[in-house]
């Protein structure tokens, strides 16, 4: 078990040390939902209710790039250079593999998500989150339900070429749709339909009653519902759909 | 008892992918510490058959075992005793040979040392460059360095030279020497004549999926590849043509006895046969050799 501890630490200090060595990756994954920050804060700046809402709503997005595009893009590039099939053939257990690659996108997830929560504060005027507890809980269910929907689309992503079309034709649209940029209530009604069935809508629901409104955890059950039903069927087609080497021909 | 059954047992294998029968029935046995080579053209079904022994793929039929173990459920403790050089694979692309040499170790119980599987894998001079800097040669290198740095007991080599220019093929030799000195059990595939009768103890011929003969290089004939092909024009006007190993001594006789007349030797050459050539002939003669010794297949 300690072993199986050991290696897993040692896989996640591997992936962070590569992390930082690969600036268009650490740009996509880190520097771009704050500059979206920077530039909607400042475009907002007289309206501290548009403000309340790009606030959570960036917090969402973080947690889909460090999770959903960060390990999509990943496994298709470690699947298509055959990284994955010679790890395959090493004593390295899978868990230990997963878990440190996992846990290295936890890591991307909190140090973005700690950016957001300061900028916040200091400069948005949305104060610290009223409710640390429905925080942790949903960017929980967020990392697990965007990571494994990540994961799930990879294995549907037949090479690294069109890796980046694939990601961005579903991360563009779902970011729109969900209200990242926008109080999704304004939207028209056919999108609102849209998004309520959309993960990314009700994990920014639960974000924004943590981050600004406080509205107690039991109103936002349903949201967490969502996300935990997208959670499954995102581990399930993860898990199943799971190849360690590029499809032949 | 351990240590007397064979490294690798493989009895009647068949896979299949989908309608194509890739495998259809190979035998063969490696000895530990033996140097093996599965030889053949390409698509003759040697990279499924050592896919099949890595444990990457699963077996249609037939019995496989290695070191003991059957590769198909993948046991850990086998992982542990097992190098693989796959045809083709990448790595991580940001760190370094020595980073990723060091970060493979803390997979095995038991690791070489760090140091002297660089040296080994002749990597030395680019120990502290950036993987995706590597030349196709040295990647190659990379490839050796992490099979070898678990210290495995067997050592599966997938084409190890294909691509390599005449010097890095020479150094990808001795490496692959310098296992066997260790004691190492080696199965390596090749569809190189001259790379069997340089490394292997001993070699199957595969062609079609299935072993076509089992034995030394140089039982099979395998060294035809090795010999040069001397051709003179004769005192009568024809063209004279002799295969030899040893050219040295055929070419001393030959001079010396024109000089002795004080005559030419017209359109002296010497040259190698293709290896393609060769190969081509030796799997079309074992399987004449074949079907003499087995008969007409009834129908």
């Amino acid at each position: 078990m300690s072993d199986a501890l050991a290696l897993t630490w040692r896989q996640y200090r591997l992936e962070r040390k590569m992390f930082w060595r690969n600036p268009s990756a650490a740009f996509f994954n880190f520097v771009l939902p704050l500059l979206f920050l920077a530039l909607f804060g400042a475009i907002f700046a007289g309206s501290q209710q548009d403000l309340d809402v790009i606030v959570p709503g960036i917090a969402g997005m973080s947690v889909m790039t460090t999770t959903f595009v960060a390990l999509a893009m990943n496994m298709v590039f470690l699947r298509e250079q055959g990284v994955l099939k010679r790890l395959r053939g090493t004593p390295l257990p899978s868990g230990a593999y997963l878990g440190g690659l996992a846990a290295h996108s936890i890591t991307n997830t909190a140090i973005q998500l700690s950016f957001v929560v300061a900028a916040g504060a200091l400069l948005f005027g949305v104060g610290l989150p009223e409710n640390w507890l429905t925080l942790g809980v949903f960017v929980a269910a967020g990392v697990i339900c965007l990571g494994s929907l990540g994961v799930a689309l990879s294995h549907a992503i037949p090479n690294f070429d069109s890796a980046p079309a694939y990601v961005n034709a579903i991360f563009l649209p779902v970011i729109v749709i969900s209200g990242v940029f926008y109080d999704a209530d304004n939207a028209p009604a056919f999108m609102r339909d849209v998004a309520e069935v959309l993960p990314l809508t009700h994990l920014i629901d639960g974000l924004s009653a943590a981050m600004v409104t406080g509205a107690p955890f039991a109103d936002h059950l349903p949201d967490l519902a969502v996300v935990a039903i997208w959670a499954a069927l995102g581990t399930l087609l993860a898990v199943r759909g799971f190849s360690w080497e590029a499809r032949r021909g | 008892m351990d240590s007397v059954a064979p490294a690798i047992l493989v009895r009647d294998l068949h896979k299949s992918y989908g309608a194509v029968e890739a495998v259809r029935g190979i035998d063969f046995e490696v000895a530990r510490g033996e140097v093996f080579g599965l030889l053949g053209p390409n698509g003759a079904g040697k990279t499924t058959t050592v896919e099949v022994l890595e444990g990457y793929r699963e077996r249609t039929s037939g019995i496989v075992s290695v070191l003991g173990h059957d590769p198909a459920t993948r046991p850990r403790a086998l992982r542990e005793r097992v190098g693989i050089v796959l045809q083709q694979s990448g790595t991580y692309r940001h760190v370094t040979v020595r980073e990723i040499v060091t970060h493979w170790a803390g997979f095995y119980p038991r690791p070489r040392d760090v140091e002297e599987v660089i040296d080994l894998a002749g990597l030395r001079e680019s120990e502290h460059v950036r993987a995706r800097r590597l030349s196709g040669g040295q990647s190659r290198r990379l490839d050796f360095a992490l099979a070898l740095v678990g210290d495995p007991e067997l050592i599966f080599l997938d084409e190890p030279t294909t691509g390599f220019d005449p010097a890095a093929r020479r150094a990808a030799w001795e490496t692959i020497r310098a296992l066997a000195d260790l004691g190492k059990t080696v199965l390596l595939t090749t569809h190189y004549l001259d790379e069997a009768q340089a490394l292997c103890d001993r070699v199957a011929i595969v062609k079609d999926g299935r072993v076509l003969a089992v034995g030394a290089p140089a039982q099979l004939g395998v060294g035809a590849a090795s010999r040069y092909r001397v051709s003179w024009r004769g005192e009568d006007g024809a063209v004279e043509t002799r295969e030899t190993a040893d050219p040295t001594a055929l070419l001393h006789q030959l001079t010396s006895a024109a000089l002795a007349r004080g005559v030419g030797l017209e359109d002296l050459s010497v040259g190698r046969p293709s290896l393609e050539d060769v190969y081509l002939e030796l799997t079309a003669e074992l399987q004449d050799d074949l079907v003499d010794a087995v008969g007409e297949p009834a129908r």
